[in-house]
């Protein structure tokens, strides 16, 4: 048996799709092309695929991840393409790795994201004082809601960096690094913190990182990117989103 | 053409479930728009997930798309608070492929399978911008075109549609496609003109040619015609052989979640078991069985392409297709050989007289779906009437081999408010439950039976179509005593299909074209998706009926007599009325009528009257055999039949 970590991206018109369904279209796809999956024992048999984080109904994505169990190996240097020719418009396989038997599963592995995110509903010079504010505030508080139950959380130790990029046609472009643990933060709660009358246009998670001695790696980093310095061009949209934009439309 | 998609891009990450509006499913054609092909926009008015699914609907969104001169997109209801986005930001209803205004095509062709969308049908019309009234349209307003099963009474929606077309859809729109282009040709501006030319196809229905009378005190005595050279009646249309139509080749697959998501497969369209209740039965016959070995085709093909791994067999009754246990056994050794996995095969709509240990067994081999039985009556007498001759023993033996095989739960359907009804006949629904149950304890401690019950509605186009529905009171009634009986019944869990949903599926079943004003009226009051629990309301039905004049009484409860006009006389599903009727007596007398697929023609009309007969690869009926013969209700005895020859 050997185990596969596979890097897509998310543009376009499938970013309306939810996790669930993302996850039901990948395990068709794999079907479709007679990867030589490994099920589940019992009453009802699973492929044995686990996805990383979810990503928000809208939003859209330069660096998912999801892992695969086969039972044989296959040619990875053309699944990439394989897959993506059978994927969806808008969801493109940009890699994909093999695993050391034993890793540590991609839930727990990732610290934290980086966004772009695009912001609606004011005036760049009042978002910029925003984004300053929240920057240099010691702490945060925020109320939300997880499982059901309203608490009342400092959210600002998830900000680790925050920086407005520049205008877009009609908003302001900001980056932003949210830790994914131990306090966990969303880009809409990110919105929400910022100002009440705000509201979140096009949103896309550029960069999952895991922590390596306090370096940040990416699971699967990919040629002529960068893990450890932000390139500022990566702020608007890449060429393959792009291309999935004129696809879609 | 243009679209509405920039303006609709930033409302979707708003609003649940926007992967409902963008389209983009495996399937899915982009043949562009070009005003020289005649446009189709297909719609389903309900929601996505509903609706995406229909098979009647993807079949001729193909067969559309294959003409050099024509293409269609598809359509389905906006969910409420996209609805109310669009109304506010005045977006009108689109196609999901090219997000095209519902008004730029040249047809909206609605699917009607359920009565309960009528309201969602005048909503879609009237978002896409037309008059919801065919009489108020103009000649830049789209053809509004209905088809389905429910169109065998389209005199509820009537007043709404400009084209009614009966049965089989499959050849009809190719020449509805011929009729528009021909009209074109002619240079005529008239919007009445065109709708001439497609009366005259056979199986399209202008209710605007015609005009309904009615006696003094409110009766329906029948329609008159206003235009000359009509049709005597609307004919339905069906299409002689099923091979000839191995559709959908490229079954739509939805990046989002629908009911019944999974790859379908119809192996016959028809059935002739009789069961009185069922109009689907009735309107669709004679039976036309798809060749096994395209049938593995189709499936094969199916799961190739889309990556599935299950199938569902479809038709009225799935084990009546002649060798379905082999059939079944070459899917899974088809879908193993190539590589597919495990897949599992659903074979929907099941006899208990025709499901055995064998097949249980060959379903059980890969995922393990949910197994439902329909015995529909709690009581032979019931069974009987119903035209349904399935033994209790049946029934036993059936659940005996699915819980023998590994299920633990069991789903019964059944229907309540049949003709001549006791109360002993619908506390024998629990009584089955209750010996299922304990069938099922043998096998497996914790066994258990769900006992689902609707409400009869009598239907257009069945021996039924005379009966008084049963009052809303009386089904609850009955469902209650049916509550109280296995309320101590272990292992017995009892459903039940709202009584109001069910009156209110009365007044649109059988209602004659005054319901127009209701079904406005309602739809008026905020009434849309019916079909949805948390939308319905009865008092908008009750308090529009009152409105419009009208009684439940006189819609719904009232038992119709043999003379009387019936609002869809002028059409046609082949039936000869005195064989409804006939078999409506024989109903009432407790006496049963065999599957003419088997057994000698009886003539009900449907293959006599087209020239056409039953395709049927196998002489033998399955085991459980060819009810009401007497002799061949012991499983799997043959019976005497004539074989019918293939039509080609």
């Amino acid at each position: 048996m050997i185990k596969l970590r596979v890097r897509y991206s998310r543009h376009g018109r499938v970013r309306f799709t939810s996790h669930r369904d993302t996850a039901r279209i990948m395990e068709r796809t794999f079907r479709k092309l007679r990867l030589p999956l490994v099920y589940s024992e019992g009453f009802s048999p699973r492929p044995k695929i686990s996805f990383g984080l979810a990503l928000s109904v809208g939003h859209e994505s330069e660096a998912e991840y999801l892992d695969l169990d086969l039972v044989t190996p296959v040619d990875l240097e053309v699944l990439p393409q394989q897959l993506t020719a059978a994927l969806p418009d808008g969801l493109s396989v940009e890699a994909v790795v093999p695993l050391e038997p034993g890793s540590t599963s991609l839930q727990q592995v990732i610290t934290c994201c980086r966004w772009n995110i695009e912001i609606l509903g004011a005036p760049p010079d009042v978002v910029t004082a925003a984004v300053a504010a929240l920057v240099a505030a010691p702490e945060r508080f925020l109320e939300r809601e997880r499982k059901g139950k309203s608490t009342v959380v400092d959210v600002r130790p998830a900000i680790l960096e925050l920086e407005v990029m520049g205008p877009t046609d009609g908003g302001v472009q900001l980056m932003a690094i949210l830790a994914t643990e131990v306090l966990s933060l969303r880009p809409s709660e990110l919105v929400r913190t910022l100002g009440t009358e705000l509201r979140e246009g096009r949103v896309c998670r550029t960069h999952q990182w895991t922590n390596a001695d306090g370096a940040r790696i990416e699971p699967i980093p990919l040629r002529g990117t960068s893990d450890l310095q932000v390139d500022k061009a990566d702020a608007s949209l890449s060429d393959a989103a792009r291309l999935a934009e004129v696809r879609a439309s | 053409m243009s679209s509405v998609w920039p303006q609709l891009e930033p409302w979707l990450a708003q609003v649940q479930k926007p992967a409902r509006y963008i389209g983009c499913e495996d399937g899915a054609k982009a043949k562009a728009p070009d005003p020289a092909l005649v446009s189709w926009l297909f719609t389903y008015p309900d929601a996505y997930e509903i609706g995406l699914p229909n098979q009647g609907l993807q079949i001729l969104y193909e067969i559309i798309n294959e003409r050099p001169d024509a293409r269609a997109d598809r359509s389905y209801a906006p969910w409420i608070d996209l609805e109310a986005v669009m109304r506010a930001e005045e977006i009108p209803l689109f196609s999901v492929e090219h997000h095209t205004p519902a008004n730029e095509f040249d047809v909206i062709a609605f699917n009607l399978s359920a009565e309960l969308t009528y309201t969602n049908l005048v909503n879609c019309i009237d978002l896409a911008g037309i008059p919801i009234y065919s009489a108020d349209r103009s000649l830049t307003d789209a053809l509004v075109m209905v088809g389905g099963h429910c169109t065998f009474n389209p005199e509820p929606i009537a007043d709404f549609v400009d084209v009614v077309v009966l049965g089989d859809g499959e050849e009809v729109v190719g020449e509805i496609t011929d009729a528009i282009m021909s009209w074109r040709s002619t240079g005529s501006s008239e919007r009445r003109e065109l709708l001439r030319t497609i009366a005259r196809v056979e199986g399209c229905y202008v209710p605007s040619f015609y005009s309904p009378r009615y006696s003094d005190d409110g009766q329906f005595l029948g329609l008159d015609a206003l235009v000359a050279d009509l049709p005597e009646y609307i004919e339905k249309r069906t299409i002689a052989d099923l091979a000839e139509w191995p559709y959908p080749k490229e079954q739509l697959t939805p990046l989002t979640e629908v009911v019944h998501d999974r790859l379908n497969v119809e192996v016959f369209r028809g059935c002739t078991r009789g069961c009185r209740f069922c109009q689907a039965g009735m309107i669709t016959r004679p039976v036309r069985e798809r060749p096994a070995e395209q049938v593995r085709t189709m499936v094969r093909n199916g799961l190739e392409r889309t990556g599935y791994d299950e199938v569902s067999l479809t038709s009225l009754s799935t084990a009546d297709f002649s060798g379905i246990a082999p059939t079944v056994t070459g899917i899974m050794d088809d879908a193993e050989a190539a590589g597919c996995g495990q897949v599992s095969v659903s074979l929907p709509s099941l006899r208990v007289d025709a499901f055995g240990v064998d097949i249980a067994a060959q379903l059980q081999k890969a995922k393990r779906s949910g197994l439902t039985f329909a015995p529909e009556a709690g009581t032979w007498r019931m069974r009987q009437i119903i035209n349904k001759l399935i033994r209790e023993e049946d029934l036993y033996e059936a659940v005996d081999a699915a819980y023998s095989q590994g299920w633990q739960r069991v789903k019964l359907y059944f229907l309540i408010g049949l003709p001549s009804e006791t109360d002993e006949d619908t506390l024998g629904i629990a009584e089955l439950a209750k010996n299922c149950v304990a069938i099922g304890r043998k096998h497996n401690k914790r066994a258990s039976v769900t006992v689902s019950i609707g409400g009869f509605v009598p239907k257009p186009f069945t021996p039924f179509q005379w009966f008084g529905q049963n009052t809303a009171p009386e089904l609850q009634r009955k469902i209650n005593l049916l509550r109280d009986a296995t309320r101590r019944m272990h292992g017995v869990n009892l459903k039940w299909h709202d009584p109001k949903a069910t009156l209110a599926e009365g007044l649109a079943s059988r209602g004659d074209r005054r319901m127009a004003a209701v079904i406005e009226d309602v739809w008026r009051h905020g009434g849309t998706f019916q079909e949805w629990t948390e939308f319905f309301e009865v008092d908008r039905w009750l308090d529009a009926l009152e409105r419009a004049g009208l009684t439940v009484e006189d819609v719904v409860y009232r038992h119709r007599t043999e003379q009387e006009a019936l609002p869809w006389d002028q059409l046609s599903a082949g039936l000869h009325k005195d064989f409804l009727w006939t078999d409506w007596e024989d109903a009432l007398a407790e006496v049963g009528l065999p599957d003419c697929r088997w057994t000698p023609c009886y003539d009900c009309g449907a293959c006599t009257g087209y020239g056409i007969e039953h395709v049927v690869a196998s002489a033998t009926p399955p085991a459980g055999g060819s009810q009401g013969t007497g002799q061949d209700l012991s499983s799997g005895n043959a019976v005497p039949v004539q074989l019918l020859e293939r039509s080609r």
